[in-house]
């Protein structure tokens, strides 16, 4: 063994003290394979050191939460003995090296988070941020992601149902890919991953062993620099022939009672894998690792400790089970190999060509790992001093169409229609709409999911920002008659280790602890990404919330688009006129500054009710809540989706139709006394707007606008 | 009607087929193992969308030499009718069932989107409930859908009325905007577009349904 010096400890991300630490949980000097152990389960992409603690702030509990954080995904009550269990996952720093693999392995490593729990996945989605149009790198960057999530997703036969994609030049050196899977479970079969029972065998399945994403987790702990396309080997290669298979072959398993635990090799592969199962059960873990099954020659218990090798899981099973599993995964020709067993004690324990190359007690690996309250200085609400106010248009209905065609508001169909949304025959709201839908097979029930996050709005004003991000997918949910039930998240952040950005990460946090617990919408899973930097520019705080809900009967729901003729156009709640950090602002008028939109927590719960039931009781043929671009873009939208125009007959100034005041809703109906009436009697705010009618919009006509939203992405795509 | 649904390793729309024929047809398919050799009695074969073998090779390459599929020819050679689905359409090709061949999207992008056919020949088992010249909605989602032959095999099937339906937008860059062709005795049906996802206006369409009821009406 090769001694360690302080340059392969700096080579493995780890810090003097940090260093000290493992002499210390170890009582020794480490050798290579614990140091490697060490360096990735410490990783800030293993170990959360820098966000754990105010994540602990977050509300992770609602009586129809089954598992809340900590386990591969979240679990929540869908009634009927059922569970939806879901997660979402960053793959930014691979998705940026290599597109295509990085995007496409992370649709794959969520979607292992998600069947390991027993899960059949239902729905994909995804939320991704790209740099400015005019970088030179993202149209590459684009179209490498997007053939990726595709190649992935579509390939495994999961519909990917609903995303969001961004442009801003602060994602110019490092986009974002976060990724979510849904699934659905009864729920007397949804798996844990705690190991137990001594002697008990512990068994891989799935690909083999390669050479492949050796340090992925600690890649994804660092900053880039101009050198980091030389991390292209640091990035795995996605194989969802084999994830399809192995998919089926686990609940194919599931389907019986032979499974004591069960975990999937995301990063760190196996290392982190055979860690948590064994903290998790409070037991020790032995690994022989000649039995691992592998791709390459010569691998070193180094390299298959680290490995990242994809489609890969880890199992214990009940004693004596092993053949009846093996013929499973034999039918599926998926490797299978008991590699190991589960020991008393509390070690995990490495064994290679008849020597112990590796013996770390968990507990301190685990337990010791560092846990830093970084400084932070969370941003004043209000910023820029001087600022402008946000003039008028000289048109509204020009306006209207050149912001439609911006990128940031244009159609993203070019990117969907690469997505295979239907398959599995069960989506009802397909892409475009405010949240996808897809039935619970074989029931009327349906769930709705959305990411959303507004990154300006957290970069003005993390505390609301946060809110609103948690707020918006509330909002999405509710306006196609979901119930909105719980969140999992993807926090994308720059370096943690400056004071500004773990204070935006700290003010977003303490915003979506605030609205998750106003709105009865716990943090069920999640994961932080942060180090989102290239040489010192960070990205915009980018707190991405998955939002999950239920609708009893599918049969029931609104989408966006207009249906008839004469239909009254309504907006629920008050337009204060906000300007600052709209689109209008920022396309129209070249205005970044001032404060973020303010989110009234009450309101969105009491609005949120109002919809639902309107939507129940089948008063809205249409529905739409307003985001970005403010009440005329929501308008266009719903215009442009149904194919008909608007005739407006309410008077506002530019603040009210491209303000982005929060918790509204266009409300569309053919029976305006009776919406009137409900409104009234919930004492909120009902404004009539107009009727549905002719095939224009303040003048454009609806095929104009539409082919200006349609436009833009693909002549982006196609110009070189 | 009985009917049996072949699965290949990563086939992922075989489940979809099966709900659409049990609403239809009232019975369950039977599910069949690609490593089977034996088909059970049925009056209708069909070869489900996916990625078999993930397409890794020529999409439907490797799935055409399946162990069931040296049955699944012979019983179409005698005449059982026999549907491939997108994945299945490839599997046909591959196999020589149907002639011709599909190619990579000649915009390269894998595409899923309704498209409206236009119903070419409806005198077959699985289309005598359309009229020909309906101008039909189903969806597509393919990467390789882009149907290639070459001229003698253009026109034999344009000739011999083969041709089931046609784009009217085409998506893939298909000669002669062909969607879907039967064999020579209208015994087997290949095409890219999912009927099976057709089958309900909360799913956008349902003028899938008429394929399937054109089948229990015939078998």
């Amino acid at each position: 063994m090769s001694t360690i010096t302080p340059e392969i400890v700096a080579e493995h991300g780890l810090n003097e003290e940090e260093y000290a630490r493992i002499l210390n949980a170890l009582g020794r000097e480490p050798n290579i394979n614990e140091l490697g152990i060490f360096s990735v389960m410490w990783s800030e992409h293993c170990s959360y050191k820098s966000s754990r603690r105010h994540l602990a702030t977050l509300p992770t509990e609602a009586p129809w939460v089954i598992c809340g954080p900590g386990e591969n995904a979240g679990v929540i009550d869908i009634g009927d003995g059922q569970t939806a269990i879901f997660k979402m996952e960053s793959h930014n720093h691979p998705s940026y090296i290599e597109p295509y693999q990085g995007a496409a392995t992370g649709v794959g490593g969520i979607l292992r988070d998600v069947f390991t729990m027993g899960a059949r996945p239902v729905a994909n989605l995804n939320a991704l941020r790209f740099g400015s149009p005019d970088h030179p790198k993202t149209r590459h960057l684009l179209s490498g992601v997007v053939a990726g999530i595709g190649g992935y997703g579509n390939c495994v036969g999961i519909a990917t149902v609903a995303g969001q994609t961004d442009f801003d030049p602060a994602y110019d050196g490092n986009i974002l890919v976060n990724a979510m899977t849904v699934g659905t479970a009864d729920a007397d079969k949804v798996f844990y991953s705690a190991a137990a029972g001594m002697g008990n065998p512990v068994v891989y399945v799935g690909s083999k062993t390669g050479r492949d994403g050796i340090h992925g987790a600690t890649m994804a702990s660092a900053e880039f620099d101009d050198d980091s396309e030389e991390k292209r080997p640091t990035v795995q290669v996605g194989d969802p022939f084999t994830e399809k298979l192995l998919i089926e072959a686990c609940l194919e398993l599931m389907a019986g009672d032979s499974i004591v635990a069960i975990q999937d090799m995301g990063a760190a592969g196996l290392t982190s894998s055979s860690v948590e199962m064994a903290s998790k059960g409070e037991v020790g873990i032995e690994l022989n690792l000649d039995e691992v099954p592998q791709r390459e020659e010569n691998m070193t218990p180094y390299e298959m400790m680290l490995s990242e090798s994809q489609e890969r899981m880890l199992m214990v099973l009940e004693p004596g089970r092993e053949e009846e599993a093996h013929a499973i995964f034999r039918k599926w020709d998926l490797d299978f190999a008991v590699i190991g067993k589960v020991t008393d004690t509390n070690h995990l324990t490495l064994l290679h060509g008849g020597e112990v190359v590796g013996d770390i007690p968990i507990g301190p690996l685990v337990d010791d790992a560092p846990n830093y309250d970084r400084p932070h200085d969370v941003k004043p609400a209000a910023i820029a001093a001087e600022r402008p106010d946000v003039p008028a248009p000289t048109e509204l209905g020009a306006t209207l169409h050149q912001m439609m065609g911006s990128p940031n508001l244009s159609s993203r169909r070019w990117i969907w229609e690469q997505y295979d949304h239907q398959v599995m025959g069960d989506t009802v709201v397909l892409p475009g709409g405010d949240a996808g839908v897809v039935r619970v097979h074989g029931t009327d029930k349906a769930l709705a999911s959305v990411t959303d996050c507004t990154p300006r709005y957290c970069y003005a004003d993390p505390v609301e920002g946060g809110k609103q991000a948690v707020a918006e997918t509330y909002r999405n949910i509710s306006a196609v008659g979901a119930t909105p039930l719980a969140i999992t998240n993807c926090l994308n952040f720059g370096n943690p280790e400056k004071p500004e950005i773990m204070g935006q990460f700290v003010g977003c946090i303490q915003g979506m602890g605030e609205a998750c617990k106003a709105l009865d919408y716990p943090v069920v899973s999640g994961n932080v990404s942060l180090y989102n930097e290239t040489n010192g520019i960070a990205i915009l705080p980018t707190p991405v919330i998955g939002g999950v809900g239920l609708m009893q009967d599918y049969k029931k729901l609104v989408r966006i688009a207009l249906q008839n003729d004469g239909d009254s156009i309504y907006i629920l709640g008050d337009t204060g006129g906000h300007l600052y950090q709209s689109i209008y602002a920022k396309v129209i008028q070249d205005i970044h500054v001032g404060p973020a939109p303010r989110v009234d927590l009450a309101q969105e719960k009491a609005h949120s009710a109002f919809v639902r039931g309107q939507i129940e009781d089948g008063t809205l043929t249409a529905c739409h809540d307003v985001a970005d671009g403010g009440t005329l873009v929501a308008l266009a939208e719903m215009a442009m989706a149904g194919g008909k125009g608007i005739t407006l007959d309410h008077e506002g100034d530019h603040g009210f139709w491209f303000g982005e005041d929060q918790g509204r809703y266009i409300l569309v109906t053919s029976n305006g006394a009776a919406l009137e009436a409900a409104a009234s009697e919930a004492n909120l705010s009902l404004t009539k707007l107009g009727r549905v009618g002719g095939d224009s919009l303040l003048g454009q006509s609806i095929d104009g606008l539409k082919q200006a939203n349609e436009d833009w992405m693909p002549g982006y795509m196609a110009a070189v | 009607m009985k009917s049996a649904v072949i699965v290949f390793p990563g086939s992922n729309c075989d489940r979809d087929v099966a709900v659409a024929l049990e609403k239809i047809a009232g019975n369950r398919p039977h599910m069949v193992w690609h490593g089977e050799t034996d088909l059970p009695e049925v009056d209708l074969v069909v070869l489900p969308g996916g990625f078999s073998f993930g397409d890794y090779l020529r999409s439907g390459a490797m799935a055409g030499r399946s162990p069931i599929m040296k049955e699944v020819i012979t019983r179409a050679h005698k005449g059982k009718p026999t549907l491939g689905i997108c994945n299945g359409f490839q599997v046909l090709t591959e196999t020589g069932l149907l002639p011709g061949a599909l190619m990579r999207n000649a915009g390269l992008n894998f595409v899923c989107r309704d498209v409206t056919l236009k119903v070419e020949h409806a005198n077959s088992a699985f289309t005598n409930a359309y009229t020909n010249g309906d101008e039909i909605r189903i969806p597509v989602a393919h990467h390789d859908g882009n149907y290639f032959a070459d001229d003698d095999t253009l026109k034999a099937l344009e000739d011999n009325a083969q041709v089931a339906f046609r784009y009217k937008d085409n998506p893939n860059g298909s000669q002669n905007d062909i969607a879907g062709i039967y064999n020579e005795s209208r015994s087997v049906l290949g095409l890219m577009p999912h009927p099976e996802r057709a089958i309900g206006a909360e799913l956008g369409s349902t003028d899938g349904i008429k394929m399937f009821e054109s089948l229990m009406a015939s078998l």
